[in-house]
């Protein structure tokens, strides 16, 4: 009895914070006919950060918008644009955020020219270290 | 040897001092537009309620600056925004509504029963204007020039204490 309450209780649950009655996009969750389009658009979505849901790629979120996403990319890329075009289409609007691309940029390149310099420290260390033997 | 035994243990103190540093900063989630500057794409949305005209970005090249309200009848904050956009109507602004993935009748009942201070509110289905001109979410404002130039973008919800600010904006947009 009780499980059937609970059963009757969670079919009637509504998600607290809908997102409109809409419905998607017509290309958010359909594939393009040619295979080989829709694998260029897997790829380009796959490498997209999903705006509202942060450490998500546009591919795996449920997200409306996310879905908005997915269909500019796919009637796109069907339209014959290049990949990395619209990935800076989207980047020129929203920055490296939108980007799972890594560039060297004025708040990355540390990440790049730190373990250059970390080796160079190890291997001025381990001279020092051979020559004293030596 | 000597103090040269603590500089693992002075590292390591630094490492964990950056991560304990970067624990108490606040996060922030705001993806901020970088279109600001730059001129309004090209766009014609069709007219979101019976009661209203739809928006074209060419609505906006007459040489009055207007406030670009991005919002939805489904989302919550845009009610609570909605005394903010009345107020600043009163004061003058024109504002105009790009509702995001919305329906007619919601639309309709939305400004009924919270108030409509739009001037015209176009139909975003597939969130087109919001992805072109770099908006993340609802609700946005974007303060656009005479040019149909972007100036401001305020994202979130307007407060009672953001609207001298975006009146500011606007007025500076008017110059």
């Amino acid at each position: 009895m009780r499980g059937l309450l609970a059963l009757l209780l969670a079919a009637m649950a509504m998600p607290i914070v809908a997102q409109g009655n809409a419905p998607p996009a017509p290309y958010a969750y359909r594939q393009l006919d040619d295979p080989a389009k829709e694998a260029a658009a897997q790829e380009l979505m796959e490498t997209l950060r999903c705006l509202k849901c942060q450490s998500q790629s546009i591919a795996d979120s449920d997200a409306p918008m996310a879905g908005d996403m997915r269909h500019q990319v796919r009637i796109r890329i069907a339209a014959g644009e290049n990949p990395e075009d619209i990935r800076s289409w989207l980047m020129q609007r929203y920055g490296d955020y939108v980007s799972y691309a890594p560039v060297v940029s004025a708040s990355t390149w540390p990440l790049y020219a730190l373990p250059v310099v970390f080796l160079l420290i190890v291997g001025a260390i381990l001279l020092r270290r051979f020559r004293r033997r030596a | 040897m000597g103090w040269r035994m603590w500089l693992p243990l002075m590292v390591f103190a630094l490492f964990l001092g950056l991560a304990a540093y970067q624990l108490t900063q606040p996060k922030d989630e705001f993806v901020e537009s970088r279109m600001i500057g730059q001129s309004l794409p090209y766009f014609e949305l069709p007219a979101a309620t019976e009661d209203l005209p739809g928006v074209s970005s060419k609505d906006f090249a007459d040489g009055k600056p207007r406030l670009l309200n991005i919002w939805a009848s489904w989302c919550l904050p845009c009610i609570a925004e909605a005394p903010q956009l009345e107020a600043l109507k009163e004061q003058g602004a024109d504002i105009v509504g790009v509702a995001i993935r919305d329906d007619p009748a919601d639309v309709a009942e939305f400004l009924a029963r919270h108030g409509n201070p739009y001037s015209r509110i176009g139909r975003d289905d597939l969130s087109e204007v919001q992805l072109g001109i770099g908006s993340s979410g609802v609700p946005e404002t974007f303060v656009i020039d005479g040019k149909g130039t972007i100036t401001y973008q305020h994202i979130g919800d307007i407060r009672a204490d953001d609207v001298p600010l975006l009146l500011e904006k606007l007025r500076e947009a008017g110059r």
